[in-house]
């Protein structure tokens, strides 16, 4: 257990190190001089210079990536070239409209796909198994900006009964808020229901013709008992990979979602950023995705190993 | 770990009669025949749009902007600029498929390799490992928003974008399944036979890994197509004017409350055509699944 624990550990930390460095590559990669692109406006010889102090373009890669490094860990991430306003500040504002937004949608597709992975696992050969994995597939099909599209066309604009864009905060008015997050979550949300819904049928199906389920069911434990206490048990290991998995998926499916409803989150920033030619902007989003995707992964794997023995003996994760 | 079928090497008749048993699998099921007729007309109306399309995709009629599906000589409509609807959808899927097929190209050229070596020598997995991580951390939006801050939006961004993203799981199915081959006799059998590594994973691994490459990159083509959309619709790809069904859906945004149609064909468009690689890439699955009828 704990050299599993170590082993992922230091590969974690390998590839935050790995990222951090691509990252910091990334800007550097620019054409022309990164001081310039980094100026913004004000491209004026003194201003160049400052900015070339500031991030110490003068001293040698090595001296600059720890010196980057260094001012991220204390939080900075230096400032807008379009705004001026420190980027960590704007991050601030942003995360918590993203961090709803992913919460609402990973909660609403786990029972959205939890629930349709039993049903179409244990009423094989019923028409609800045909509708459960027919709508997965459309599902996975669909892309959801052209879902969030039409919902903002036919539900927003036609009827009225969700806004069509705009955020209020949740400690402002939780109601209004959820009125204005909800829509954006179930778009962002089918996805990743599709896709829990299959893996959770799948695991399922092998669940329930496995002994020890044969064993509760020759005990005469109650169909329903079976399936919630001995196969669907087993089986939500699965979704918790899936969750870690697909954080990448959800991070990308965020940032359209937001930019269709109009919710100033992270994504929002972003591609705001991209077009702006915001490179302080841009640099810190990445560096943070690839750090969230990294710490989650690595925290859904302890989580992995402690529900599930079997992982800790042999290490192995295929 | 038992094997049910074990995978002959590419010789003899064994292959040839695994072939025809895909074959008929795939003929009895209804979903994967109609799934196939669906995909070969859509590629044959996107190599033969150029010909096919009713109008040239940028022409413009001011005369005749925001006509509904059905007007003579406009079967889907025009948009607000009176370009005709049903022409730049059979350019825009076509482009949709040149940068889906880019895309899973790329990554399998990555890809397949990499979990080659990765499955053969132990020495490479840990490497190959922190390399599949590494990408696994930039989320293919995210690295398409680095790419086009670096390099500017277009159509190859996308592509690359798209691919890059699509490599781990090419390295993982391809590990996993020469993991698999390594411990089979044949294989065995032809190291000590005296065979090369090279030899041997590009005569006997290689080729009996092509099932699950096959799946793999049928699965990965409805997924590169909804990410080229993703990103021309937010201006990361292809650059207007040229069509994609991703830019017309932007565009149509802007009107969508006065000419819905434009907004909602290219997205039943994209729809349709990730459906038919996802409903053909599960019936192909299956059919090569030894254990058949299991699902």
């Amino acid at each position: 257990m704990a050299r599993y624990l170590i082993t992922r550990a230091w590969q974690s930390a390998l590839t935050l190190v790995l990222s951090t460095i691509v990252v910091f590559l990334g800007v550097r990669a620019l054409p022309g001089d990164p001081a310039l692109a980094l100026a913004g406006e004000d491209r004026s010889p003194e201003a160049l210079e400052a900015i070339r102090r500031h991030y110490g373009l003068d001293q040698p890669l090595p001296v600059q990536f720890a010196q980057y490094v260094e001012r991220v860990v204390q939080g900075d991430f230096g400032e807008s070239i379009r705004t001026g306003i420190p980027v960590s500040s704007m991050l601030s504002t942003a995360l918590p409209v993203t961090a709803e937004l992913a919460v609402l949608a990973i909660l609403l597709a786990t029972a959205l796909g939890v629930g349709a992975g039993v049903l179409a696992a244990v009423r094989r050969g019923h028409p609800a198994e045909w509708l459960a994995n027919g709508l997965a597939l459309v599902g996975l099909s669909v892309p959801h900006f052209w879902l969030g599209l039409l919902a903002i066309l036919y539900l927003s604009v036609a009827t009225g009964l969700f806004p069509a864009s705009g955020f209020v905060p949740l400690l402002e008015d939780p109601v209004d808020n959820l009125h204005h997050v909800v829509l954006p979550a179930v778009i962002l949300g089918t996805g990743l229901a599709a896709i829990i819904m299959r893996q959770t049928r799948s695991a399922m199906l092998d669940s329930l013709s496995s002994d020890y389920v044969r064993t509760a069911k020759a005990k005469g434990l109650r169909p329903r008992a079976v399936i919630t206490r001995h196969a669907l048990r087993n089986s939500l290991i699965v979704v918790v990979t899936i969750v870690g998995l697909q954080l990448g998926g959800l991070i990308s499916g965020a940032v359209v979602t937001e930019q269709i409803f109009g919710l100033p989150g992270f994504g929002k920033m972003t591609i705001d950023a991209v077009f702006q030619r915001d490179y302080p902007v841009i640099q810190a989003v990445v560096l943070l995705t690839a750090t969230a995707y990294i710490v989650i992964n690595f925290l859904v794997d302890l989580l992995y190993s402690v529900i599930d023995p079997r992982i800790r003996v042999t290490g192995d994760q295929s | 770990m038992t094997v049910l079928s074990v995978p002959m090497a590419d010789t003899g008749t064994a292959s040839v009669t695994r072939r025809t048993r895909i074959l008929r699998r795939l003929r009895r099921n209804p979903l994967a025949v109609v799934s196939f007729v669906v995909l070969a007309l859509a590629a044959l109306v996107a190599v033969l749009s150029p010909w096919l399309a009713p109008y040239a995709v940028e022409q413009t009629d001011f005369a005749h902007t925001f006509a509904p599906p059905g007007t003579p000589g406009h079967v889907l409509g025009t948009d607000d600029l009176g370009r005709d609807v049903l022409s730049r959808i059979m350019l825009g899927a076509r482009a949709s498929l040149e940068v889906a097929i880019l895309a899973v190209a790329t990554s399998l050229v990555v890809g397949v390799p990499l979990g080659l070596a990765a499955g053969y020598f132990r020495a490479w997995d840990a490497v190959i490992s922190r390399f599949t991580d590494l990408l696994l951390a930039f989320p293919f939006l995210i690295m398409a928003v680095g790419l086009a801050a670096i390099r500017g939006a277009s159509l190859t961004n996308a592509a690359v974008a798209v691919g890059i993203a699509q490599i781990p799981g090419v390295i993982r199915v391809v590990r996993s399944d020469t993991l698999r081959l390594k411990s089979l006799d044949f294989v065995a059998a032809a190291v000590v036979d005296g065979a090369s590594d090279l030899w041997v994973l590009a005569r006997h691994i290689l080729p009996n890994a092509t099932s699950v490459i096959l799946v793999q990159a049928t699965v990965a083509i409805p997924t590169a197509i909804l990410g080229e959309a993703v990103l021309s619709f937010l201006g990361l790809g292809i650059q207007p004017p040229a069509p994609s069904l991703g830019t017309m859906l932007a565009t149509a945004q802007q009107f969508a409350a006065r000419a819905p149609w434009a907004a909602v064909l290219p997205g039943v468009v994209i729809m349709g055509l990730a459906l038919a690689f996802n409903v053909f890439g599960d019936a192909l699955r299956d059919a090569l699944d030894p254990k058949g009828d299991r699902r």
